[in-house]
């Protein structure tokens, strides 16, 4: 007997497949995560490396690009110099080779090709067959699948689709004149004889050896496809209708359609694949991918990409000081971590100093389904992998939902369907007319402020009433917990305002399939309005005040909290329950609304820099207009930048960064290490922060750099799939990751997170939950921490924290007007004026 | 009021040279000159037809100029207004100039944006032409415009295989409706001996008379004219290219797919409607297409699970039923019909992206399982689910055209491993100059052989033709047969009958200046890429060798006889020379034409489409 036998574990190979696959949900839930979480257990630049080698991915920006920065002067010679000594110092290089690799690195002419280990096997359809088994089997399967997953768009539903894919599509092929396969052979399999996946290779390939890495090329064939059927093996939620379907079933099928699919071609007699494939020139999947040059010289590009950045913040931090003890403010507000909210809330600062803010995850640590008024299902109100035990309904909704006639089946139905284009048709002239001239708000447009009602009434209270295991309303005490939590995260536990503002953000577009992903994060990709307005009802609760009291959180009867929130998209805000203010605190009130507003305009105003169809130059008003317009215009695939650009993290007081302008790069949670010294709430900030903001961070990178494996290429010829997916085309692949028009201004660099703490604290906080310590010790994210005691930053390498010396002093910014110049990204810029 | 009526073609024309002169990256003034065309455009179709309609509403016949005039063949530039075209330009200006507008914003930053701009403005061009056509020869022109600049947009992201595959299939289809419309007008020369306008066909008494004594002739022209225009308007059993040409981004499916180029067919059988309206054969003929493409389409539509699919097939079936109304004599409606589904269709796939925002609310707040469960109903379920099957796949029509033509092909070709590259050159030169030679000659060869021998020749270009179509290997060889098959069709006329030195040279120097252009195309691309051009996969050298790429497209347009090049000419006068009842010559030439372009676009496609280079150096491609 063969001493290594490969044995075929089915199980194993599929789990080993769903690893790699990509996982994103329906676009309903857009959630960001790291494209290639399969890797994350290597070190970043080993993993980069091997998924390009392994899956023929491109990793990095092209080095004509990285030269291009160095030219322009967006990679500083000084930090090249650095990260090139840094790396060959570890590697024992002389002099005189370092100076080799520096020519190397700026000039010299690589083979660029990106080469790929798969198809290695099925290529020999093509080579040895002639026979082209995707363009054969693909658009059929592809059929099959989201003809069986399909949402509403199809009018004639998938019939017995509720015994799960396998079995409907066996009840299917019983009762029919006509078959779904093409030769007798496999009708014959699928109906009556129980082969399993083993045996289908068995046929097809032959020998046991090649099977998983047969299996791995044909479902990288279409990993969109398949991977969204993985998703939904462990998340069938997210699918409205249910669907029963696995991966399994999937490669099954698949196996099954490309036998018969030969058969149909060749007859019954044609041979395995084993027998042409010559076993020496495969090389196996998985094999150690041997280090290049272009591994290294890419890795120092991008190491020197991120610095040139990262030294300047760090610069900046460093020169940072410890806040004097201020005076309590008249207002505060609490606004989500969000990139977007940090230029919102600079800009309200800015406009009045006596505004502070505080910046926490925008579902403001209130977890729970959400169910507005006759919906028919619940959506998730927290970050998606927190599982609530609560749900807030909505009552007395007083607006309802428009319809759009242009949606309704009838329109493609044989007989209504000439009535109404006949008719209708001249009336869609029209409304297109109206839309391409004079955009608004219509029912087509995903409107963040439509999410909840303002006028709604919401049941907070917990009073003794669960439905499907779910308790409706929250205890007190559970309250008080939460309300609690929050506020000594922040350090927010004494001084507290007369008026706090909960403000909550979403986003709202048209024609825009990725509208759940400029909603919040924190909130599974929803606007956070009831989060907001949930919590403001807590911190006003009179019981929860006294436990709060008991627990040392004093906060006066004065004291009211309002929820609010704010569209991202529009740069609008709007309040909730404002009848509970107090005569006193109206005019407050209305003082802040107007600081708001002033801000919100000046955002809007921040924000036209990066768009180019947009001139900055006009006056104010007229700016805010035109962003209003973007959002709701059919025909403006860029609404708004989302988390373009995103670069920092920083957990820490506001001392650390308000004399720098980040421009809308960082993510902010406001954290006060002294009433925190043993790290314990850090490490919750932590738990959320890193994979949320990382997440975001590396689907943005990976989307960048690859924008036709990794992302989902230009959003222009996009086709929606089944109301779950786009695809380009009607028989494509599914598509994911981010569309180019989110992507394409964003510069890749890892997120670095600057937290305000002692190192060994910190070392101690990270390691307790070897989850996100992974992330840091791989470099999936980087770290950096300002100690308070000795004022200086560290960076976190090869696991421990080094003194880092910034080697550029700050820009410094001596008015305005300065800041103009450096309005975009390039440069972080030290505040030397006054507000 | 005549005299302006080439304004109609004249702005656009400005707009779209103009536009062809701006550097791709000032977005702004190239979506301006589109905007401002199609808008001076409309104000002035809108004009026009208001003053025609006050005027009267006559129908307006004029002759803009001669292309070529000699002895009986006589082709001239027509032009014709009447409520069909009023209604066709207005509804066409309307839609583009929405469409424009939207894409101003829509196409920002897309590396194609120039790209874009200058073939909706061909494409305009095109449609403009082919509805105010005044003759088969004028419309032809339009209509060839349309067939290219819908490639180019179904082939936008052209690096990318599926859009190329796709708009390879698409312009074969239509091919096949160019070589209807070019098999009419043949005809037809052989029934007027002359070229008929439009207007003509109104005077009943004059094609009265005609059909009378060539009632088999005027079933033929109608026929050819409905198989162009079924091919075009997507009907039985053409329609799966619809959805398929779904690739390029959204604006440019919506006006073509969606409404104008889609409804181009319908335009067709109006505009011929006097010509076959008492044939009553082919009225129930066009009718039974237009109702059984209604009712498939609507079926396949059912079961569409993609938005664009969706609206692709219920376009195609409402068709169907602007067939039928067509066939039964109700213009007008046809025409309300027309523009009804136009208007609607376009907007549908314009807002097609915000049905997931739309429907997933809908859904939640009014799903309601027990309606998704099934009801009985009185079919039994073993034919419902067949249907279902037979509508998931498209009740086969995607491979039916191509089982019925290529696959022979295919058989065909396997013959024919024989020709090797030297051999073919030296051989098929000799052959064709003793060819001449004798078909030039005196000798008193009789009727028949003469036909024999034009027919074998008519067999060897087409064998040439079906040999380049499914070279794989060799580029060069592929090339040199397209173009060697012109010669051999020439040889087959010249040995039927009389063809003058002019007019063989007016067809054969368009012909040699694209072929040794192309030939030198490729043999530049060829060195540069040391050799490594073979047809078995597609390269995508358009970004690498854009130039090149660029001229290559020429020479392919001037082999397959696009109206640029004498040899569009040539292609409608060399069939002048086959008489009405050599229809087994005129079906090789016909074939042969037909193969020839697709042979032509087909390497184009897989040299410099189709395939982006994936390394880490490229990042201009960011979003194919």
């Amino acid at each position: 007997m063969e001493q290594n036998k490969v044995v075929f574990d089915e199980h194993h190979v599929i789990e080993h497949l769903r690893h790699y696959l990509p996982s994103q949900a329906a676009l309903k839930d857009f959630v960001h995560h790291n494209t290639l979480h399969g890797f994350q257990h290597l070190k970043f630049h080993t993993a980069l490396w091997e998924a390009s080698n392994i899956f023929g991915f491109r990793t990095y920006l092209s080095i004509d690009e990285f030269r291009a920065h160095y030219r322009s002067g967006r990679i500083k010679p000084e930090i090249l110099d650095k990260v090139i000594s840094e790396h060959f110092t570890k590697t024992d290089n002389t002099g005189a080779e370092i100076e080799a690799w520096k020519y190397k690195i700026l000039n010299q002419n690589f083979n660029l090709e990106l080469t790929s280990r798969l198809f290695q096997i099925r290529k020999y359809w093509k080579d040895s067959y002639k026979f082209n088994m995707d363009k054969v089997v693909h658009p059929w399967l592809f059929r099959l699948l989201s003809s069986f997953l399909d949402q509403g768009i199809s009018t004639w539903k998938f019939p017995k689709s509720d015994l799960g894919f396998i079995e409907s599509l066996k009840v299917l092929e019983k009762n029919s004149f006509i078959s779904i396969f093409k030769s007798k052979r496999i009708q014959d399999i699928f109906l009556n004889q129980n082969l399993t996946i083993s045996n289908l290779l068995q046929v097809l390939i032959g020998d046991e050896k090649y099977f998983e890495q047969y299996l791995f090329d044909q479902q990288f064939g279409h990993p969109g496809w398949s991977g969204f059927v993985s998703v939904l093996e462990n998340q069938p939620e997210t699918l409205l209708k249910y669907k029963k379907i696995s991966l399994s079933e999937v490669i099954f099928l698949e196996l099954l359609l490309e036998i018969d699919a030969l058969d149909h071609k060749f007859g019954t007699k044609w041979l395995p694949l084993h027998t042409n494939i010559d076993k020496d020139l495969i090389v196996p999947l998985f094999e150690k991918v041997p280090n290049g040059e272009l591994n290294t010289l890419l890795q120092i590009w991008q190491e020197a990409y991120e610095w040139s950045y990262f030294d300047g913040v760090l610069s900046g931090v460093r020169q940072s000081s410890p806040p004097k003890n201020l005076q309590s403010k008249p207002i505060q507000g609490l606004f989500c971590i969000d990139d977007r909210e940090y230029s919102f809330r600079r800009h309200i600062e800015k406009i009045d100093a006596s505004f502070e803010t505080f910046g926490t995850p925008g579902f403001f640590g209130v977890e729970f389904y959400f169910q507005p008024e006759n919906g028919k299902f619940y959506t998730k109100a927290c970050p998606a992998p927190v599982t609530p035990t609560t749900l807030i309904r909505e009552t007395n909704r007083k607006s309802n939902q428009k319809s759009d006639p242009h949606f309704n089946q009838h329109s493609h139905s044989l007989i209504r369907g000439g009535l109404i284009s006949s008719t209708m048709g001249f009336w869609s002239a029209l409304k297109l007319f109206i839309n391409l001239f004079k955009p608004s708000i219509s029912p087509i447009t995903a409107h963040s402020f439509s999410h909840m009602d303002k006028h709604s009434d919401l049941q907070i209270e917990y009073e003794g009433v669960t439905d499907e295991g779910l308790s409706i309303g929250f205890t007190p005490v559970q309250m008080a917990q939460r309300v609690g939590n929050v506020l000594r995260s922040i350090g927010l536990t004494r001084d507290f305002a007369f008026l706090v503002y909960i403000v909550g953000h979403g986003g709202s577009s048209v024609n825009n399939p990725y509208y759940a992903g400029y909603d919040c994060g924190a909130c599974c990709g929803r606007p956070g309005a009831v989060n907001a307005r949930v919590f403001a009802y807590m911190a006003n609760h009179k019981e929860v005040r006294k436990i709060l009291d008991e627990q040392g959180i004093q906060i006066p009867d004065s004291t009211i909290f309002i929820g609010a929130m704010h569209d991202t998209t529009r740069d609008e805000i709007e309040f909730y329950d404002e009848i509970h203010l107090s005569p006193e605190s109206q005019q407050l009130h209305e003082n802040a609304i107007e600081i708001f507003n002033d801000a919100l305009v000046q955002n809007a105003k921040e924000r036209s820099y990066r768009f180019d169809t947009l001139d900055s130059n006009l006056p104010l008003t007229k700016i805010h207009k035109e962003i209003k317009k973007r959002s709701v215009s059919i025909f403006e695939p860029r609404p708004e930048w989302n988390h373009t650009d995103n670069a920092l993290c920083i957990v820490g007081r506001k001392s650390v960064y308000d004399t720098l302008y980040l421009d809308k790069r960082p993510f902010i949670n406001s954290y006060d290490y002294t009433m925190d010294l043993d790290g314990k709430y850090l490490l919750t900030i932590l738990n959320a922060a890193i994979p949320v903001c990382g997440g975001i961070n590396l689907e943005y990178y990976f989307s960048r750099v690859d924008q036709q494996k990794l992302g989902a290429g230009t959003k222009l010829p996009h086709n929606i799939v089944g109301l779950f997916a786009v695809n380009t085309g009607i028989d494509g692949d599914l598509r994911t990751g981010l569309p180019s028009q989110m992507i394409e201004i964003h510069d890749p660099v890892r997120i670095l997170y600057i937290i305000e703490h002692l190192p060994d604290v910190v070392l101690k906080t990270i390691q307790s939950n070897p989850n996100i310590y992974e992330w840091i010790k791989n470099e999936w994210v980087l770290l950096s921490v300002k100690n308070p005691i000795d004022q200086q930053v560290y960076r976190f390498k090869d696991e421990a924290f080094l003194l880092y010396e910034p080697i550029y002093t700050l820009q410094s910014a001596n008015s305005e007007k300065d800041l103009l110049t450096v309005l975009r990204k390039e440069e972080p810029v030290l505040l030397t004026f006054k507000n | 009021m005549e005299n302006v009526i080439h304004l109609f073609f004249i702005i656009p024309l400005v707009g779209f040279v103009l536009s062809l002169l701006v550097n791709n990256s000032k977005e702004a003034i190239l979506s301006q000159i589109a905007f401002y065309t199609i808008g001076t455009n409309l104000l002035f179709t809108l004009g026009f037809s208001i003053y025609w309609l006050f005027q009267g509403g006559k129908s307006i016949n004029l002759k803009e100029f001669t292309v070529y005039n000699e002895q009986d063949y006589n082709f001239f530039i027509d032009f014709f207004f009447d409520r069909i075209t009023a209604t066709y330009i207005v509804v066409g200006t309307i839609i583009t100039f929405m469409v424009v507008k939207y894409s101003r914003f829509y196409l920002h930053k897309d590396p194609g944006y120039k790209r874009y701009f200058n073939t909706i403005l061909f494409f305009y061009i095109g449609y403009v032409l082919t509805v105010m056509a005044g003759n088969f020869e004028t419309l032809f022109v339009g209509w060839e415009i349309l067939g290219l600049s819908s490639f180019l947009l179904i082939a936008f992201y052209r690096l990318r295989y599926l859009p190329v595959k796709n708009a390879i299939r698409v312009f074969t289809i239509y091919r096949i409706g160019d070589i209807g419309i070019l098999l009419a007008m043949w005809m037809s020369h052989h029934l007027w001996s002359d070229n008929v306008t439009f207007f003509k066909l109104h005077n009943y008494e004059l094609v009265h008379q005609q059909l009378e004594s060539h009632s088999d002739i005027g079933i033929f022209i109608s026929l050819m004219i409905l198989i162009a225009a079924t091919a075009k308007s997507a009907q039985l059993p053409f329609s799966a290219w619809l959805p398929r040409a779904m690739e390029g981004p959204t604006p440019s499916s919506a006006i073509f797919y969606g409404s104008l180029s889609v409804h181009i067919g319908a335009f067709l059988l109006m505009r011929t409607h006097p010509f076959w309206e008492h044939q009553v054969s082919i009225r129930w003929l066009i009718a039974i297409i237009g109702l059984s493409t209604a009712i498939i389409t609507t079926l396949i539509g059912r079961v569409q699970s993609t938005i664009k699919g969706k609206i692709a097939y219920s376009s195609a079936a409402q068709i169907g039923f602007i067939f039928v109304e067509i066939a039964a004599g109700l213009e007008v409606l046809a025409l309300i019909h027309f523009a009804g589904n136009a208007f609607l269709r376009t907007y549908q796939l314009l807002i097609s992206p915000s049905v997931i925002t739309y429907l997933i609310r809908e859904q939640f707040y009014n799903y309601e399982p027990s309606k998704d469960k099934e009801k009985n109903s009185w079919i039994p379920s073993r034919i419902k689910n067949a249907i279902f099957i037979l509508s998931l796949k498209e009740w086969h029509l995607e491979s039916v055209v191509f089982r019925l033509i290529f696959m022979p092909l295919k058989k065909l070709e396997r013959m024919l491993h024989i020709f090797k590259y030297k051999s073919v050159v030296y051989l098929f030169i000799l052959v064709y100059i003793i060819g001449i030679y004798i078909a030039n000659s005196n000798y008193g060869i009789p009727h028949n052989l003469r036909y024999g021998l034009a027919i074998a020749a008519g067999i060897v270009a087409l064998l040439m033709v079906a040999k380049a179509y499914n070279e794989r290997s060799n580029t060069l060889l592929a090339w040199t047969l397209v173009v060697f098959a012109h010669f051999y069709i020439d040889l087959a006329v010249t040995l039927n009958d009389h063809v003058d030195i002019k007019e063989a040279t007016l067809y054969l120097s368009g012909i040699t200046i694209s072929g040794l252009l192309g030939y030198f195309c490729l043999k530049s691309v060829g060195i540069s890429e040391h050799n490594n051009i073979s047809l078995n996969k597609f390269h995508g050298f358009v970004t690498k060798h854009k130039l090149l790429g660029f001229v290559f497209l020429l020479s392919c347009l001037g082999i397959a006889g696009f109206p640029i090049t004498t040899s569009f000419l040539g292609e409608d006068l060399i069939l002048t020379h086959i008489h009405e009842k050599q229809v087994a010559l005129a079906a090789l030439v016909s074939l042969t034409f037909i193969i020839n372009g697709i042979a032509v676009i087909r390497i184009y496609s897989r040299i410099f489409l189709g395939h982006y280079s994936h390394n880490f150096q490229n990042s201009s491609d960011l979003s194919i």
